[in-house]
């Protein structure tokens, strides 16, 4: 057996695990607060990276698909709520992003996306179901922004998956 | 909607199109008006239309990252409403060349350069009369796999090589001995 264990991301089926992160410099956000609803987590290396190839720009035009799909859209960086404040702003986000900050990429590293060797977390993508267990994840080559249609089809899978659970207990 | 088989191939019921419609390249870009990168590569992007002549069909599709982009939406109206008069290509060109100036006045400057029915093209870029379509363009792209502008696809294919003529003309002939 090699010593050297992989991290790899939390696959489908499992418990999403319960964080509490600062969305803001006076805000908090957890994890909990979304249970019900789908939840589309993007984990990203850091902010600032130019824009017509950005990710968290890209998912803020798809916002509106998103909550179509009844669902919520949530970005994790290790950068600090201060850059992320200045980040928002400056590309007009319109959702959240959180700061995994302190102790630095701890939600990542419980998720399976966080690189030792960058100090940042890997370009990961989760969805979240109603009762908080992972529905999908996707970890992309961590220069490639991985777009948003791997999002779209989970959530309608789960749509999908959801509709035929509620016909099934009528 | 666009058909699932053209979110990565240039569809001629309804794409914008230069080249051969029937061309057996075919070459899809995903652009932003404001976007830089988009209008540097916008002279190789003509270069290969001229180049390849008939072997190919190029369509271009709007992707307007509006919220970093404050004047990409109406440009792009700017550009359809030029296209219901017959003038898309040419707005299109002058869009790219004057992309540090596409505030709304700008755009009704251009239209009249273009000899454009102006008041008839004002009318039409401020109410927005092409946004459904200006959205199924950018909902096809991500349903494609764009994940930023510009965007190419060739052949169905995303291409992510270098946006410069020689890679980009080796990309597309390539495929073309391939078929």
């Amino acid at each position: 057996m090699y010593s050297k264990s992989r991290r790899s991301a939390l696959p489908s089926g499992t418990e999403a695990p319960d964080f509490i992160l600062r969305s803001t410099p006076d805000q908090w956000l957890t994890l909990s607060e979304f249970r019900g609803q789908p939840l589309v987590l993007a984990f990203y290396p850091a902010d600032w990276s130019p824009v017509c190839g950005d990710q968290m720009t890209l998912y803020n035009e798809m916002l509106k698909e998103f909550h179509d799909l009844g669902a919520e859209l949530i970005g994790i960086s290790v950068d600090g709520a201060w850059c992320h404040a200045a980040f928002a702003r400056d590309r007009k986000l319109h959702f959240p992003l959180l700061a995994d900050f302190e102790p630095k990429g701890d939600v990542a590293r419980r998720y399976g996306v966080y690189r030792d060797k960058d100090g940042v977390s890997e370009r990961a993508l989760f969805v979240i179901d109603g009762d908080g267990k992972v529905f999908w994840s996707y970890v992309s080559p961590i220069g490639v922004n991985p777009g948003a249609d791997g999002i779209l089809s989970a959530l309608e899978g789960l749509q999908s998956k959801n509709a035929k659970v509620a016909a099934g207990t009528k | 909607m666009i058909p699932r088989k053209y979110f990565t191939l240039p569809d001629p019921a309804r794409d914008h199109i230069q080249g051969a419609i029937d061309g057996p390249i075919a070459l899809l870009e995903y652009g932003d008006y404001e976007c830089p990168f988009c209008a540097e590569v916008q002279p190789v992007v003509d270069a290969v239309i001229e180049r390849m002549g008939d072997s190919l069909c190029f369509g271009f599709r709007h992707f307007p990252m509006a919220s970093a982009h404050p004047h990409a939406e109406h440009a792009a109206e700017a550009a359809e409403a030029a296209g219901a008069q017959g003038k898309f290509w040419e707005m299109h060109e002058v869009l790219f060349q004057n992309q540090h100036a596409l505030a709304d006045e700008y755009l009704a400057e251009y239209a009249a350069a273009l000899g454009l029915d102006t008041q008839r093209f004002i009318d039409e870029v401020l109410s927005e009369i092409y946004a459904d379509r200006i959205r199924e363009d950018f909902r096809s792209g991500v349903r494609g796999g764009v994940n930023g502008t510009p965007c190419f696809f060739i052949n169905g294919q995303r291409y992510d090589g270098a946006r410069a003529l020689e890679p980009l003309l080796a990309a597309l002939t390539q495929d073309a001995l391939a078929i």
